[in-house]
């Protein structure tokens, strides 16, 4: 199953987004590097608002990802409640 | 009054609103009128509302989180500059990756800019059109941003004064400036595929992951600022760029040939571009990230592989040129920096020989190539520069007519051998360095007929400013080639050791630390 990845900004703000992938993705692993996190999870990736609004502790909107993200790969599929990444093959 | 406020709407119903119902069909014009340029280059298009917005952003939401970007980036300039914050970067060679990167990407980004905003105007399905729409905007303030950042270097250190007039005349920069060139003068559809796709999706990684690392590395924070800001911007922009191919391929199973060949073309020209990537990671970063080889295997070989394992569905294979670009990997990097190494004395920037425990990295990072091919092509150097007598090469080196890359690049199969190739169009002999740019020159020949290659133009006598006359008795020609580059010959080109930012930064520095 070919990989998916999200690259961010490292900050208060990223810590708690990628908390909230690492919990909502069982599969998902951790890179971090200089600046930058990578969380990497085989085929498909869930980025949910709830899990980012618990682990930050404020509301969120998931157009603000946009200001921390630096790569993604993958379809992008985005609604209110959740930014999917997936893999078809 | 009595108004009651209706239910919040949702992301989905707020874009639809916003941007797609804002539409129309044409009446008293056709719409193939109204959008000229939808079918010459034989792309089929049934039903535009089959184009899907992954991101669904609005324009007003657009602006608000642009806004909190800019914000963001302009506090940390001002801070770094109030706070001499160039003094603190690793040691001085770093600032020449600064030079080469603003004579080639902001001229690229603004580039960029006006392609977008002839694709913006050019789709015929209002998806399409805002989207390329708020790229084009992206891709201005990115010009607009890495000037402003790299700006305050200019203030004390050479070679960046120049990069406006330099980008269309100096001979290392046209290589970069063909890729936009040439996607900007295809029809719409192939420049979604050579930038949205090609350059975006499958090759920014490696342009802006190792930059900001590497100036996060380096202790370049203006320079990491712009690049973080930029690539917030990218990760739409990559994503732009594979639901254009995914459309054009649901769309009509005859669309696939022609995208496989313009997959096959973008990735070779993106390939190529990146040499000069691999050089700065590999050889001009004081402090390293990681090898280009390593960056290629993580976002080409294995993301890009993803991709293409992806796409097969459609019926579309990787590039052609995949497995030549993985046997080169070992080499290319080597290979640009000797290039540029040797040819420092025409360059607005400085170059170097790796130190001892360099070259002992590179060789642990390149365990099957750089101890037998290049280590002793850099101590032969090293010795004849300790001798007095460094390896300068004064000539004008011969570009490929396609991608433009000076021709130094060896065979794929025999890393001795010098590549090559030639073709004869209506009576003139013409030269590239590959395959896959002699194949791209025979597709559309009348096309890259037209290239304006510094080099060889200079050698016509092209590259003078007005009123010089080559015919004088005390005529110096290569005073007059570095006056029209915009070369201060002593001071922005030739070896770092020695050089005025070398021996400047090192009293700045002494000064700052004691009193």
């Amino acid at each position: 199953m070919s990989k998916i990845f999200v690259v961010l900004q490292k900050g208060d703000e990223s810590r708690g987004i990628v908390e909230a992938i690492v919990d909502d993705n069982t599969a998902a692993e951790l890179e971090e590097h200089p600046a930058l996190y990578r969380v990497t999870a085989p085929g498909r990736m869930v980025i949910r608002r709830a899990s980012i609004e618990d682990h930050l502790g404020r509301p969120f909107d998931l157009h603000e990802l946009q200001l921390y993200l630096v790569s993604l790969s993958g379809h992008v599929d985005e609604s209110d409640e959740e930014f999917v990444l997936s893999w078809n093959a | 009054m009595d108004m009651k406020a209706g239910k919040k709407l949702g992301t989905r119903e707020r874009y639809a609103l916003m941007t797609r119902d804002l539409e129309w069909r044409t009446t008293y014009q056709p719409m193939d009128k109204v959008f000229p340029c939808m079918s010459y280059e034989g792309i089929k298009i049934h039903d535009w509302n089959d184009w899907e917005d992954p991101f669904r952003l609005t324009m007003d939401v657009y602006w608000k989180y642009q806004a909190e970007k800019e914000k963001k980036l302009y506090a940390i300039i001002d801070a770094f500059n109030q706070n001499n914050g160039h003094l603190g970067v690793t040691d001085a060679r770093y600032i020449n990756t600064l030079k080469l990167f603003i004579q080639s990407i902001p001229p690229l980004e603004q580039m960029a800019a006006r392609g977008f905003t002839n694709v913006s105007r050019q789709m015929a399905g209002g998806g399409a059109r805002i989207a390329c729409l708020l790229q084009a905007v992206d891709e201005i303030r990115h010009f607009q941003t890495q000037i402003h950042s790299i700006s305050n270097y200019n203030k004390y250190y050479n070679g960046l004064h120049g990069f406006v007039g330099q980008q269309s005349r100096l001979w290392y920069l046209s290589e970069r400036k063909s890729f936009f060139d040439d996607a900007i003068t295809a029809g719409p559809f192939e420049f979604m595929v050579a930038i949205g796709f090609a350059f975006e999706y499958v090759l920014t990684n490696l342009v802006f992951v190792p930059y900001v690392s590497g100036a996060a590395y380096n202790g370049d924070m203006a320079a990491m600022a712009f690049g973080f800001s930029a690539q917030s911007d990218e990760a739409r922009h990559m994503t732009l760029g594979l639901e254009c191919i995914k459309f054009m391929l649901e769309q009509d199973p005859d669309n696939v040939p022609i995208v496989q060949r313009w997959i096959d073309k973008w990735t070779w020209r993106g390939a190529r571009v990146l040499g000069g990537i691999g050089m700065m990671m590999d050889y001009m970063l004081p402090k390293r990230i990681m090898s280009f080889k390593e960056a290629w295997e993580i976002y080409f070989e294995e993301n890009g592989g993803a991709l293409f394992n992806d796409l097969a569905r459609y019926g579309i294979r990787p590039p052609k040129c995949y497995a030549q670009t993985v046997a080169e990997k070992e080499h290319i990097s080597h290979q640009a920096w000797l290039g540029f190494y040797q040819k420092s004395q025409a360059m607005s920037a400085h170059a170097w020989l790796p130190t001892p425990e360099e070259m002992d990295w590179l060789s642990s990072k390149y365990p099957n190539t750089f101890d037998k091919y290049y280590r002793p092509r850099f101590e032969l150097f090293r010795e004849m520069a300790r001798s007095g007598e460094p390896f300068d090469n004064h000539t004008l080196s011969m570009n490929c007519q396609v991608c433009q890359a000076t021709i130094h690049y060896t065979e794929p199969d025999d890393p001795t051998t010098l590549c090559l190739r030639e073709t004869d169009h209506q009576g003139e002999k013409y030269h590239f360095c590959s395959d896959h740019c002699r194949e791209i020159f025979e597709y559309e020949p009348e096309k890259y007929v037209q290239a304006w290659i510094p080099t060889h133009q200079a050698l016509q006598g092209n590259c003078f400013e007005p009123g010089v006359d080559p015919s004088a008795p005390d005529f110096d020609a290569k005073a007059a080639l570095f006056d029209y580059w915009g070369i201060r010959d002593g001071r922005d080109n030739g070896d770092f050791e020695g050089s005025e930012d070398q021996r400047n930064f090192s009293a700045w520095r002494k000064l700052a630390t004691q009193n």
